[in-house]
């Protein structure tokens, strides 16, 4: 008998086929009778105050259907948030506009060039306000965004939960390692700055209320399905069985998509209003200025230790930019920052960052989250302190690594639980894989002969796939879109009567392959080939509620619910076999389509028989019901904790700035791997979009609060001719919170490797005496600092 | 006002405004969405069509610019049921994950084959830097154009990575 395991295994994707042939269906690729469309007017000021709004030549004009302002939507209340601290957004702003972009007026009209027209006749009276863009300027007050409340909406401070005794314990044992003889002390001042996700595929939302049912369906570009469908149940007072949410495709999301927008709200309203189809999707400037962005951190890192390698005290404090208004995650965001605070070291920590509003669009979850900027801070800092001790930077982690033998129970600086770990192991297998010592004689070779060769090295260690039973404790619980504790995966497995099988899911991927990736779970499980198992997710009618997918949550929550309930209708499928089979239950085994009598080649019964007997409860055993289908809830009880080490090589022309990366090498350890394609395709482009952050993404914002970097012209993302290939590896340890063993995997790659382009860079020009660099290392950027080293 | 050209083979007239993109003639006209618009401002690629052979972006031209122009999409690519090698080459080399630059960045490195049927990795690199991915980080892309160009050659392809782990 053949082993038809295919965990750990290559199954081509089943998206693949419709995606590489045009045909498959974005959300702005709907096409229903009758729809109307949406054109948005935008304040061009980032504080303002709105005065009248003319809108009768738009009103006037052939073809437009309507056209709202806030009177109109001002019932409905503000835009739902889960992390309702701050001020929230309202719908359609006719008071003070904070930030440029904000929607003041919403036209719809029978095509999408009709409503642009009528937008931009729309006359609208500004009296423009001081704006405040700067976070030190912000944390002030001096200029407020919002008049009721202070700029600053909330500091986190770790470690978590420490009492201010506590603190003063921790804070005053690392001022005494400070004033030790054999100490060093390094500062550094660092920006983390603001960055646009830029799926490629803009925001597209179309709402169909259906009068004669007074029901909607939604189709959005979206990665939490079940939570809109939950958030527009709330505004129009409907049921969750009245409104049905599809995600279909979605062309990225990278956590711009984990929000509830505004607009999703207002294009149902109009279509419940006007009783048609409407759609609305953005175009690259909207999403630029009213998709929410992520980072955008300024702080200052201390890092204390010996002159022999051995950390003492890290303290980080800072200042986060929430932009103007909280949207789903914000707040939390550097919250995520501070569960990885402290790394994968055991080193004493104290983190404390500021979130302040700023007059700029929202910032919240984008691709690692939190996790990039902490992760970013702590190993430039220690790069900096190998520099200055002159020791090797691997050796100097090593020493300070969290052992393997603390785990199982370890708890971080910061006061979180972390599940499994081995980073010293892992360490090594990149240094390995690297040829480390081979890489420093190369780059020595090359500073011989008059090149500014580099080479960077940084180990990270990240939390995901989050789970209920640490994280509704702290105030998180998805209430507020009608899915209490839904931190939970979800997933339905059902055997139809010919033996073919379809899972569905919560799950709302935006590329990661759920298609394939649940199919082979209960593949798996059920000796079943894929191409008979069909996957159905981010469909709110055929799909049990879940969050949806960001935070690499997907496989260790909602595919540890999948196998769950495959092993449901596993074990009662084996019932049903041995019964067929007149065998022992213990005896059957699944392999090829078939349930087997172990050792009995010969005793053998097909899914299609199985299924078709489990559908006529006549032929059941006894006290066995019809049907073959199973439901699972998987509750993890913490997240998981990916970690790894990446090495950069890079090459600076002195003479332009320009930065070449010559080799980049991932080690990551994500537990066990399911398909390693797609896992190492997470990698890649997770690594790509850290090497963008250091090389050439920039949200930048004048101090009036205008958008300098709205049009892919301005914000520079890296192309094929900007990139290496990567070279990837991983090490395994499996996580023990979920029983599939795996770790997440989407936001890995970003959050090691922004601080290894950097640490590389400047050790390419430390021989002229550079010892920092502020992202993006743009040739200018870089140049300049050759500059200000040499004179 | 009136255009004509011929799309994937087939001749096609429609009556547009005379300001529909060819985009959006494809698209809304034709009901052919799998060209896409990501940017607007011709920096991403996503609506790279072939345009007489050439890679054009037809987010920003006019219908009418096509007027009597073979404009082939990656809806045209595939024969008689059989994929293109291009687009073979992304499904078994990984080349795409969301999928939504897929289609300008086949018609891309189809044209670049076209053009280089024995591309370099740097040539690859530079043939489709004009066609933005945000997945991939565009490693697997380079080798489902090597994985193409190898088969449009009648060579065997280099084994995936995945076979050597």
């Amino acid at each position: 008998m053949s082993s038809t395991s295919v965990l750990g295994g290559v199954v081509r994707r089943r998206e693949d086929p419709a995606l590489i042939q045009g045909r498959g269906r974005y959300t702005d690729d709907v096409k229903l009778a009758g729809t109307a469309h949406v054109a948005f007017v935008r304040s061009p000021f980032a504080h303002a105050t709105v005065g009248e709004i003319d809108t009768s030549e738009a009103t006037a004009m052939d073809g437009v259907l309507a056209v709202y302002t806030a009177a109109d939507v001002e019932h409905l209340g503000k835009l739902i948030a889960q992390v309702p601290v701050g001020t929230l957004r309202p719908l359609l702003n006719n008071g003070t506009v904070k930030h440029v972009g904000e929607a003041v007026a919403m036209v719809v009209a029978e095509n999408p060039y009709l409503a642009k027209d009528a937008a931009d006749a729309i006359m609208v009276d500004y009296d423009p306000l001081p704006a405040v863009v700067d976070l030190k300027h912000s944390l002030s007050d001096e200029v407020k965004v919002h008049d009721e409340a202070s700029n600053t909406l909330i500091s986190w401070v770790g470690p978590f939960g420490a009492d201010e005794d506590a603190l003063t314990e921790l804070r005053d044992g690392i001022e005494a390692a400070k004033q030790r003889e054999d100490t060093v002390v390094i500062e550094q001042e660092m920006t983390n700055q603001r960055l646009i996700p830029v799926p490629i595929e803009p925001r597209s939302v179309m709402a169909d209320y259906q009068a004669g049912y007074d029901r909607f369906d939604i189709y959005s570009s979206t990665q939490i399905p079940s939570a809109l469908a939950g958030a527009l149940g709330k505004y129009f007072g409907m049921s969750l069985n009245q409104v049905t949410v599809k995600a279909m495709e979605v062309g990225g999301g990278f956590g711009c998509k984990l929000n509830v927008y505004n607009d999703e709200v207002l294009v149902a309203f109009a279509s419940k209003q006007l009783g048609r189809p409407v759609k609305w999707t953005e175009t690259r400037r909207e999403a630029a200025n009213s998709t929410i962005q992520g980072r955008g951190w300024i702080a200052a890192a201390i890092l204390t230790g010996t002159r022999d390698g051995e950390i003492l005290g890290f303290e980080l404090e800072g200042i986060a930019d929430m932009g103007a208004y909280s949207q789903n995650f914000t707040v939390a965001i550097p919250f995520l920052g501070l569960f990885v605070g402290s790394g994968q070291y055991g080193f004493p920590t104290y983190w404390k960052m500021d979130c302040v509003t700023t007059h700029t669009m929202t910032t919240d979850a984008y691709r690692g989250a939190g996790r990039p900027e902490a992760a970013y801070y702590l190993e430039r800092i220690i790069d900096m302190y190998s520099r200055e001790i002159g020791m090797n930077p691997a050796d100097i982690r090593r020493a300070n690594f969290i052992s393997a033998d603390d785990f199982p129970g370890a708890v971080s600086p910061m006061g979180f639980p972390m599940d499994t770990g081995d980073y010293a192991t892992n360490l090594d297998a990149a240094l390995e894989m690297a040829g480390w010592s081979g890489l420093i004689s190369e780059r020595d070779a090359a500073r011989a002969e008059g090149r500014h060769v580099g080479v960077g090295l940084a180990t990270y260690v990240e939390v995901c796939g989050f789970g209920p039973s640490g994280l509704v404790d702290l105030g998180f619980s998805w209430a507020e879109y009608q899915m209490p504790s839904a931190f939970n995966g979800s997933s339905l497995v059902r055997i139809h009567p010919d033996g073919s099988a379809t899972v569905s899911i919560g799950t709302g991927p935006s590329g990661q392959g759920h298609q394939t990736t649940w199919a082979q779970i209960v593949g798996d499980g059920l000796g079943m080939s894929v191409d008979r198992i069909r996957v159905i997710h981010g469909d709110t009618e055929e799909s049990p509620p879940s969050v949806g997918s960001f935070g690499s949550r997907s496989a260790a929550v909602d595919g540890a619910a999948c196998f769950e309930a495959t092993q449901k209708v596993r074990a009662k499928a084996a019932r049903i076999a041995a019964h067929l089979l007149e065998a022992s239950e213990e005896d059957i085994e699944f392999a090829d389509g078939a349930a087997h009598v172990a050792g009995a080649p010969d005793s053998s019964v097909a899914w299609g028989d199985i299924a078709a007997c489990a559908y006529q409860p006549h032929r059941l055993p006894e006290g066995l019901e019809g049907g073959l289908e199973a439901h699972s809830i998987f509750s993890p009880g913490n997240a998981t904790w990916p970690f790894g080490t990446h090495i950069a090589m890079v090459e600076v022309d002195p003479e332009t700035g320009d930065v070449d990366i010559l080799r980049y090498i991932g080690m990551d350890d994500c537990g066990n791997v399911i398909s390693p394609m797609i896992v190492d395709g997470q990698i890649h482009g997770g690594i790509a979009q850290g090497i963008g952050q250091a090389m050439f993404e920039d949200a930048v914002y004048d101090r009036d609060g205008n958008l300098l970097s709205a049009s892919l012209v301005d914000y520079i993302l890296p192309t094929a001719a900007d990139l290496p290939s990567f070279e990837l590896s991983r090490t395994v340890t499996p996580t023990d919170v979920n029983p599939l063993g795996v770790k997440g995997i989407g936001e890995a790659g970003t959050i090691g490797s922004a601080q290894t382009v950097v640490n590389a860079v400047v050790d390419a020009l430390e021989p002229l005496g550079v010892t920092h660099i502020d992202m993006p290392l743009r040739p200018r950027r870089v140049w300049q600092a050759i500059q200000d080293a040499r004179s | 006002m009136k255009v004509s050209m011929s799309v994937n083979g087939s001749p096609v007239t429609a009556d547009v405004e005379s300001r529909t993109l060819l985009v959006h003639f494809l698209r809304d006209s034709l009901g052919l969405t799998g060209t896409h618009v990501g940017c607007e401002t011709s920096y991403c690629g996503a609506c790279t069509v072939s345009l007489n052979g050439q890679a054009v972006l037809s987010c920003t031209m006019l219908a009418a610019q096509a007027e009597g122009a073979e404009v082939t999409t990656v809806e045209g690519l595939a024969r008689n049921g059989e994929l293109h090698p291009v687009q073979e080459g992304f499904w078994e080399r990984h080349g795409l994950q969301c999928g939504f630059c897929t289609p300008g960045m086949i018609i891309s490195a189809v044209t670049l084959l076209e053009e280089n049927p024995d591309p370099s990795e740097e040539e690859i690199r530079r043939g489709i830097e004009g066609n933005l991915c945000r997945c991939t980080g565009y490693h697997n892309i380079v080798r489902a154009v090597e994985y193409a160009g190898a088969k449009m050659r009648g060579e065997a392809p280099a084994p995936a990575e995945w076979e050597n782990a």
